[in-house]
């Protein structure tokens, strides 16, 4: 060996590419030993021009069902900020009854999207028992989905105006009674994420992201509230039954007295959040307002009417992982939308990825990145580019996985030999 | 910080930035069955005036929550909007700020609010790379979400000669059939 010691950084791009996944990403980290010293993130793996779909081809109508499929698990609230922005642009009206079942659907899918993320947080630390538990709880959320709008998943219940769908009386008592099953499902979820030590281990004090950065990078929900910004959508510009209802922002320190804004704090948020959905959802079901669910319910007329309408908004929902916002521009005499601009809330969550993994170990890079909720199996793969000697090694998904896993035995190992 | 209602917040914009407002729009709506409003305000402004307009939202609160950044291709002007929320936290507490302006399609440049609001810089490269605006003195001009492959001076979002026109109907491996 030489007498001089060279420092050599390393770059290790995870990602972007997976068969199944919706949201590849490519993380560009450099490193240093085991701690990552930079990031950068690559985007754009699969913009498929959705909003030029929207302006150019699409009528309003049709672009509902486009916005459903923006992504697959916030297929309620892509429509809803639409059919929001498009309503406040041409004045049309919603039924009460409409903005009940608007925000109960919203609500489902939040619980939904909340028990995905726990699953695969599970996952990510390598218990996979937690991760089989936390899904086959979430099979009641979906067949729920199912009976109430006929799909497990894309649920095509918003139109510009209203709902499509009404729920009778015995789909009322079906929503009631998940709700009893989440209630005790939740008091379970809570022993095992709170109180487990090693699940306290490998979160607590990773992936801090302060409130000085939540506030200065613009995050939004739960990645935001865990940091001690109290920001929700639900809250601060209440919109469908939420108005009614009364929204407070959770933040960690309503349960744990502080706010770290690590990844332990991020779960804290969105296991508050179940429970505040199903009483959300129980306070809208009890209730209810009588009445139509739709004010136009002819479509060929609602788009006669929107081919007509000259005028521009923009309506901000609560996603599942925070505000999500719409800008619809129409222009009277054309069908398409003259402007539509999407801005979901990972768009601007991903810009907190660089604080959030910087200095922190590549085993954590894992449950670090997907503790603000983005699509994590795109981590497919990584190369480890050794600049010294101009090798390269490849990590793939799995070792990377292995990595993460063995810091959870190691840590465990530590544990009981104490 | 004292919380400014949506009139005392319009009148704060005409005191600061003066002749530089071309108009202030309340834009009102009833939620849910108690009919609360909700309130969002248009601020047209001249497009030298954004970056003092930022400056003024970031003197009303020390970091007001920046959402993105919207643009219309309105033939010889484009029109871009800065979508903002103040005094969030509470229920009902916010008002959503538009700050909008247009640009002669001569001159495309805006100056950066990276410098008072980091969280922008996404959404000027994706304007950058989009609508084709030209961000000065962006801290990081890289393309976002279009691929380095991309051809340079065709903007996806715009409705004249530097649209997608000649991309269209293409998808990878089916070059050469036509549609109608």
């Amino acid at each position: 060996m030489s007498d001089t010691v060279h420092k050599t950084s390393y770059s290790l791009p995870i990602g972007p590419i997976h068969p199944a996944v919706h949201e590849p990403i490519r993380l560009d980290l450099t490193i240093d030993g085991e701690e990552v010293t930079a990031v950068d993130v690559d985007l754009g793996h699969v913009h498929r021009g959705i909003e030029w779909i929207g302006m150019n081809r699409n009528n309003p109508v049709q672009t509902i069902y486009l916005a459903e499929r923006i992504c697959g698990i916030c297929s309620a609230c892509h429509p809803f900020a639409y059919v929001l922005a498009v309503e406040q642009a041409t004045g049309i009206d919603v039924p009460p009854r409409a903005d009940y079942i608007r925000t109960i659907v919203a609500e489902i899918e939040r619980i939904h999207s909340h028990l995905l993320w726990a699953g695969v947080a599970g996952h990510e630390i390598g218990f996979e028992s937690v991760f089989y538990y936390v899904w086959n709880v979430r099979e009641k959320i979906m067949d729920l989905t199912e009976m109430l709008t006929g799909n497990r998943n894309s649920k095509a219940m918003y139109m510009i105006g209203g709902v499509r769908r009404d729920f009778a009386e015995e789909q009322f008592a079906a929503i009631r009674e998940a709700m009893a099953f989440y209630k005790v499902a939740f008091d379970e979820l809570k022993k095992i994420f709170l109180e487990d030590r090693t699940i306290k281990m490998r979160t607590r004090g990773v992936g801090i992201l302060s409130k000085e950065d939540a506030l200065r990078l613009c995050v939004a929900g739960p990645t935001a509230r865990a940091s001690g910004v109290p920001l929700d959508v639900r809250q601060d510009h209440p919109y469908g039954a939420y108005a009614d209802i009364g929204v407070d922002a959770i933040t960690p320190d309503v349960l744990t007295g502080e706010v770290v804004g690590d990844v332990y704090d991020r779960i804290v948020v969105r296991l508050l959040e179940i429970k505040q959905s199903i009483e959300i959802i129980e306070a809208a079901v009890s209730s209810m307002p009588a009445g139509p669910i739709l004010t136009e319910p002819k479509i060929a007329k609602l788009l006669a009417l929107l081919k007509k309408a000259e005028g521009e908004s923009v309506a901000r929902v609560e996603a599942p992982r925070g505000e999500n916002l719409h800008y619809v521009r129409l222009k009277s005499g054309e069908e398409p939308l003259e402007a539509w601009k999407v801005r979901a809330p990972t768009y601007a969550n991903l810009q907190a990825v660089e604080t959030i993994l910087k200095g922190g170990q590549i085993a954590d890079v894992p449950i670090a990145f997907a503790s603000i909720d983005p699509c994590m199996s795109c981590a497919n793969r990584a190369v480890v580019m050794d600049n010294a000697s101009g090798t390269c090694r490849v990590l793939d998904g799995e070792r990377l996985h292995q990595l993460s896993l063995e810091k959870t035995r190691r840590l465990q190992a530590e544990l009981s030999g104490k | 910080m004292t919380r400014l209602g949506p009139d005392e917040l319009a009148q704060s914009f005409e005191k600061t930035l003066g002749d530089a407002v071309i108009g202030i729009r309340k834009c009102e709506r009833e939620v849910g069955v108690q009919r609360h409003i909700y309130v969002s305000l248009w601020v047209k402004i001249k497009p030298q005036a954004l970056h003092d307009a930022v400056l003024h939202l970031c003197t009303l609160e020390p970091m007001p929550h920046f959402s993105v950044i919207s643009s219309a291709d309105l033939g010889d002007e484009i029109e871009v909007c800065y979508h903002f929320s103040l005094c969030f936290g509470q229920r009902r507490s916010a008002t959503a700020i538009v700050l909008k302006f247009r640009l002669n399609k001569s001159n495309l440049a805006v100056p950066t609010i990276t410098d008072l609001i980091p969280g922008a810089i996404f959404s000027e490269r994706e304007q950058q790379e989009m609508m084709g605006l030209r961000v000065e003195g962006i801290p990081d001009d890289r393309r976002l979400f279009v691929s380095d492959s991309f051809p340079a001076g065709v903007n996806p979002w715009r409705r004249d000669e530097t649209g997608p026109h000649d991309m269209l109907h293409i998808l990878g491996g089916r070059e050469g059939i036509q549609h109608e």
